[in-house]
């Protein structure tokens, strides 16, 4: 503009002489670059991620049983003290209570309890990670809703994979209760739950992690 | 005829384009920011693979700090003309026996937070307006067995609005006894659902490596 307005005077036309059409824009510059960085700063772009999750209905009438699993695909995983973990197969009878079956230690790396939940999940997972290759290489189409929905379907059918009975002994963290559901759904476990530690367990995860004895109610098993 | 006299060059920039781009960027900013709040105490989420986004509305937040404190939040609904928050604390003075003037209510409806302070405290903090002050009164709801504020909170707020979603959103280092107490405590007011607050980590799997 003011190039313009130089030219004209060149051109020798008179005229009544105007102010200069120049506003000094640079105050206005610096506020609006400071509002920018602020808004930037304090703006949360993402929004928090969360994960749901179940917890089995507490049984307010004792005379209902509750219901029945298979011992042989039941899968026991003890959030230790320090990061731990502990697992072992099936169930422990109280008879057995003197005689406990000895805890496998392992942890959340990748090598640790990863290997051990798809070894025994395999035929679902392969079974999901396969739809999931046709959904992205465009062999189905179908909306997100019933990829999660047809997922979902998947996982409630299956019968092959283990059922994970989640427990925590009082020393655990709350990040590795988010690691191990995270773990359960990396791996596509179908069935996992969380419930009461029983006190055998707690003492076999004293004797485990070679912790004093602290639970009272554990005593019996020791004799 | 005068000499033609070469333009000078001007020392002036135009800065039109940049201050419009400028306002282009600030009104996108201001339209789409929604402010991140203050927590009463830092909390560095756990990691998961989720990619599920938190719900708009009717949803509490049950913020359990790394020092074992119970923090609770909670919206206003989906309008905020449904003044949740206000009604939730008339409820919760019921059950107190405290009365909570107009001012107060307000006060609380616009707190942005996360509140940790003992309801028989309550007034004292919505009337204080010194943040200092508020901050050393956030000492956590109390979750005893005798002293079971949290249960009342989370039976008002169900009590206010029926579709109200719990959240937890602790610290990866909380100890794991006082997210068993929590647990407990919602499962005794038959709240089975929760959403787990987490950051989202990418995580790959390769089936055939695993499989050897």
């Amino acid at each position: 503009m003011a190039e313009i307005i130089q030219e004209e005077k060149a051109g020798g036309k008179k005229k009544a002489k105007k102010h200069a059409p120049h506003i000094d824009m640079t105050p206005m510059v610096d506020l609006m670059c400071l509002l920018i960085t602020f808004f930037m700063l304090t703006t949360a772009f993402s929004k928090a991620k969360i994960m749901e999750i179940n917890l089995p209905e507490k049984l307010k009438d004792k005379t209902v049983e509750p219901p029945k699993i298979s011992a042989s695909r039941t899968l026991n995983i003890i959030l230790g003290p320090d990061n731990k973990l502990y697992w072992y197969p099936g169930t422990v009878k109280p008879e057995d209570y003197g005689n406990l079956p000895p805890l496998q230690e392992t942890d959340f790396s990748a090598n640790g309890i990863r290997p051990l939940l798809l070894e025994r999940n395999r035929s679902l997972f392969k079974k999901i990670d396969d739809f999931k290759n046709q959904v992205v290489s465009g062999k189905i189409i179908m909306a997100p809703d019933s990829v999660t929905k047809s997922i979902s379907k998947l996982k409630s059918d299956d019968d092959t994979g283990p059922i994970v009975l989640i427990k925590a002994y009082k020393k655990a963290t709350y990040g590795n209760f988010v690691d191990i559901l995270d773990e359960m759904n990396i791996c596509g476990i179908a069935r996992y739950t969380f419930v009461d530690i029983a006190f055998y367990e707690n003492t076999m995860v004293e004797h485990a992690a070679g912790i004093a004895s602290t639970a009272p109610a554990a005593t019996p098993s020791k004799k | 005829m005068p000499k033609i006299k070469l333009p000078t060059k001007s020392p002036h920039i135009d800065m039109t384009p940049m201050v419009d781009l400028f306002s282009v960027v600030l009104t996108f900013l201001m339209l789409t920011t929604t402010m991140r709040q203050p927590e009463p105490a830092p909390v560095d989420t756990p990691t998961s693979i989720s990619e599920k986004t938190t719900p708009d509305a009717n949803w509490m937040t049950l913020l359990l700090s790394k020092d074992d404190k119970v923090f609770l939040n909670f919206d206003n609904g989906p309008d905020t003309l449904l003044a949740f928050r206000p009604k939730i604390l008339i409820e919760m003075g019921k059950r107190y026996s405290i009365e909570f003037t107009d001012a107060e209510l307000a006060e609380f409806k616009k707190y942005p937070s996360s509140i940790g302070v003992p309801i028989l405290k309550m007034k004292e903090f919505l009337d204080s307006k010194d943040n200092k002050v508020r901050t050393a009164m956030q000492t956590g709801i109390p979750i005893d067995s005798t002293d079971n504020q949290l249960a009342d909170w989370i039976y008002c707020t169900r009590s206010v609005n029926p579709n109200v979603q719990a959240q937890i959103k602790g610290d990866a280092k909380t100890g794991f006894e006082v997210v068993k107490r929590v647990l407990d405590i919602m499962a005794d007011k038959n709240v089975f659902k929760f959403n787990l607050i987490t950051t989202l980590e990418a995580v790959k799997i390769n089936l055939a490596e695993i499989q050897k």
